[in-house]
């Protein structure tokens, strides 16, 4: 194992991390704001990556697919919250998961209609489809290099858009008393809306972003929802610095555990047990981590009873 | 409209019916389809403790339902091998026999319920909804990789195991027995429901503190519960297994505990048939859906919508009267 290699593995780590921060920054608000379970979250990062795809396929512009994830995902999610969503805030957990699953359903099957069973493929834009040699001698893929600025200057902004602006301070006044926000005159069904728009865009341009690099499919969104759940749980629910320090971690424990846990077990079994054993529990790890972190925090790192 | 009670009466004789009448025509298919209901009703039931009685939204019963499938599954597999398993310590003979198959799934399931539930109910809420699932993605993503069982392809067994005195491949005889099992389960449920334990599991769920202040333990009795919910879908699994003649890691996909939930609300949460009214349904709706459009899976989630937001009581308390009560 050389450091080179260890280096580039942290810095896929890095990469899958940020993504999941734009996921879980959208399940965190909409679970902190409006206390609900979202698990149509992942078919809002399905449906930027479609959006994406098409509008790419038409123009053969990465920017235009990129505003059209932002634009299909925030309009999806502005028509999800007020035709099924409002309707469950008052609702209990039982309720909204099982019509948030409802939802999984209906989207998945109709991106299916729509675009067909097969993968689709969005091309990483030429000018960083090579890579860039970082000091020290590694290269290193440019996109997912930028992907990761372009994941940190999108923390930054949410972190100065929740903690600096006036639709920031509504939002975390919703968090701490909607009734109190409501009769000092703020509009709290839009600002639900709002919130609910903005994850949903975030989880798109993820989507976007991360199909570049996989393959765009129907089912794409289920497996990062679940990470992301995790990142939210191990992060604390309703936590947006939580979220941030969740997804590095799940993404980082993701990502080196898969090379690291064979190459530590193949000193004390032979090599190709060494890999089975190895990847079997790698694919565990996160949930093991997310486990222990339950178990001696049960509200999460940065969460509040 | 019916009373509840005469409502749960002729949904439960509708599957034997159903089975009988596809005897009759000699439609095996529809035989076949009858058990799987009864097998998806039962591991529901076992969930419906939990979830309706105890309050608990466990999103990763799939566990316990893919523990019970891998124990019919590993232990008939290294009987058709004929390769008894060797663990280092102890050397286990495969066995094709139901029984044993069945006392394995629960023991293990049950075993593995009591882990899960001492670290999960530390948490509650949401925290314990995701806890589960957690757990529910362990095993999955384990047996994925994991390759001696077959890993991501699954494991077929060729012949279906032998209960004494039936002929388990003949349709009818093998659906007969899991009724038998349901019915079994579903009348121990009932008496657990009116039991001290289940008067006190339910009164945890609607105020845990004034059942801690009376000196009963929340905690315990919502682990006592969870045990034997978890014991009873790997039942169920070990009988799934049994009607595909093949067990695979979506036995432990998270879907899988959706479609569990699924069945008890679309039945009606806190009700004893409401898993079985409710996996009949979405069995029947899955085979008359899928034969109209490939693309059932928005009916049914439109279904599943509208009874959620509208039908709170499920199919039961839309279709029936509550029972008279003592005035």
């Amino acid at each position: 194992m050389t450091t080179l290699l260890l280096i580039e593995q942290v810095l896929n780590g890095l990469q899958s991390g940020i993504m999941l921060f734009l996921m879980a920054a959208g399940l965190t608000l909409i679970f902190g704001v409006m206390g609900l379970i979202n698990l149509a979250h992942g078919s809002l990062y399905m449906i930027g990556a479609f959006a994406a795809a098409a509008v790419a396929a038409a123009t053969g512009s990465f920017l235009l697919a990129l505003i059209a994830s932002l634009v299909a995902a925030a309009a999806a999610g502005v028509v999800i919250e007020v035709g099924v969503i409002r309707r469950l805030y008052d609702r209990d957990h039982l309720d909204q998961v099982l019509a948030t699953f409802a939802l999984i359903l209906i989207l998945s099957e109709g991106t299916r209609w729509l675009f067909g069973s097969f993968p689709l493929y969005l091309d990483v834009p030429a000018a960083l489809a090579g890579p860039v040699t970082l000091p020290g001698g590694i290269a290193y893929p440019a996109y997912r290099l930028v992907i990761i600025l372009v994941g940190l200057v999108l923390a930054v902004g949410l972190f100065l858009l929740i903690g600096r602006t006036r639709i920031g301070i509504q939002i975390r006044a919703g968090e701490a008393d909607r009734e109190m926000i409501a009769a000092l005159g703020v509009n709290i069904s839009r600002l639900y809306t709002l919130v609910f728009a903005l994850g949903a865009a975030l989880a798109g341009l993820a989507g976007a972003l991360v199909g570049a690099i996989q393959s765009v499919q129907v089912g794409m969104g289920e497996p990062v929802l679940i990470l992301a759940f995790v990142v939210i749980v191990i992060g604390g629910i309703g936590s947006i610095k939580g979220a941030l320090v969740g997804a590095l971690l799940v993404g980082l424990t993701d990502t080196l555990g898969g090379v690291l846990l064979p190459l530590a077990l193949s000193g004390i079994m032979d090599a190709s047990s060494a890999t089975t054993v190895g990847s079997a529990l790698a694919s565990m790890l996160i949930y093991v981590l997310m486990a222990v972190v339950l178990i001696f925090r049960p509200t999460g790192l940065y969460g509040t009873a | 409209m019916l009373r509840e009670r005469t409502f749960n009466i002729v949904a439960f004789l509708a599957l034997p019916l159903v089975a009988s009448i596809a005897l009759a025509l000699d439609e095996p298919f529809i035989i076949s389809l009858a058990t799987r209901a009864a097998i998806l009703a039962l591991a529901a039931v076992g969930l419906n403790l939990a979830l309706g009685l105890g309050g608990l939204v466990s999103l990763g019963h799939a566990v316990f339902f893919g523990l019970g499938g891998y124990a019919m599954g590993i232990l008939a597999s290294h009987a058709q091998s004929y390769v008894p398993l060797d663990l280092g310590f102890i050397v286990i003979e495969g066995t094709k026999s139901m029984p044993i198959i069945w006392l394995v799934a629960v023991v293990v399931s049950a075993a593995t319920a009591l882990l899960i539930g001492l670290l999960a109910l530390r948490t509650a809420g949401v925290y314990f909804i995701m806890i589960t699932l957690a757990f529910g993605q362990m095993f999955y993503y384990f047996t994925i990789s994991w390759p001696a069982y077959g890993g991501e392809d699954g494991l077929s067994i060729y012949v279906r195991n032998d209960f004494p005195g039936l002929n388990t491949l003949d349709p009818i005889q093998f659906f007969g027995l899991v009724f038998a099992v349901l019915a079994a389960v579903l009348w121990v449920m009932g008496r657990i429901e009116r039991s001290p334990f289940g008067l006190a599991l339910g009164a945890a769920r609607q105020n845990a503190v004034r059942v801690e202040t009376v000196g009963l333990s929340p905690f315990r009795l919502r682990l006592v519960a969870f045990v034997i919910s978890g014991a009873v879908t790997g039942l169920a699994g070990a009988l799934f297994a049994d009607l595909n003649r093949f067990v695979s890691p979506t036995m432990f996909s998270w879907q899988m505990s959706g479609e569990f939930i699924i069945f008890i609300v679309l039945g009606g949460i806190g009700r004893l048939y409401g898993p079985v009214v409710g996996a009949c349904l979405f069995v029947l709706l899955e085979h008359l859906l899928s034969g109209i459009s490939d693309f059932w899976l928005i009916y049914l989630g439109t279904v599943l919508l509208l009874v959620v937001l509208f039908a709170r009581g499920g199919v039961i308390g839309a279709l029936s009267k509550p029972d008279a009560t003592h005035d």
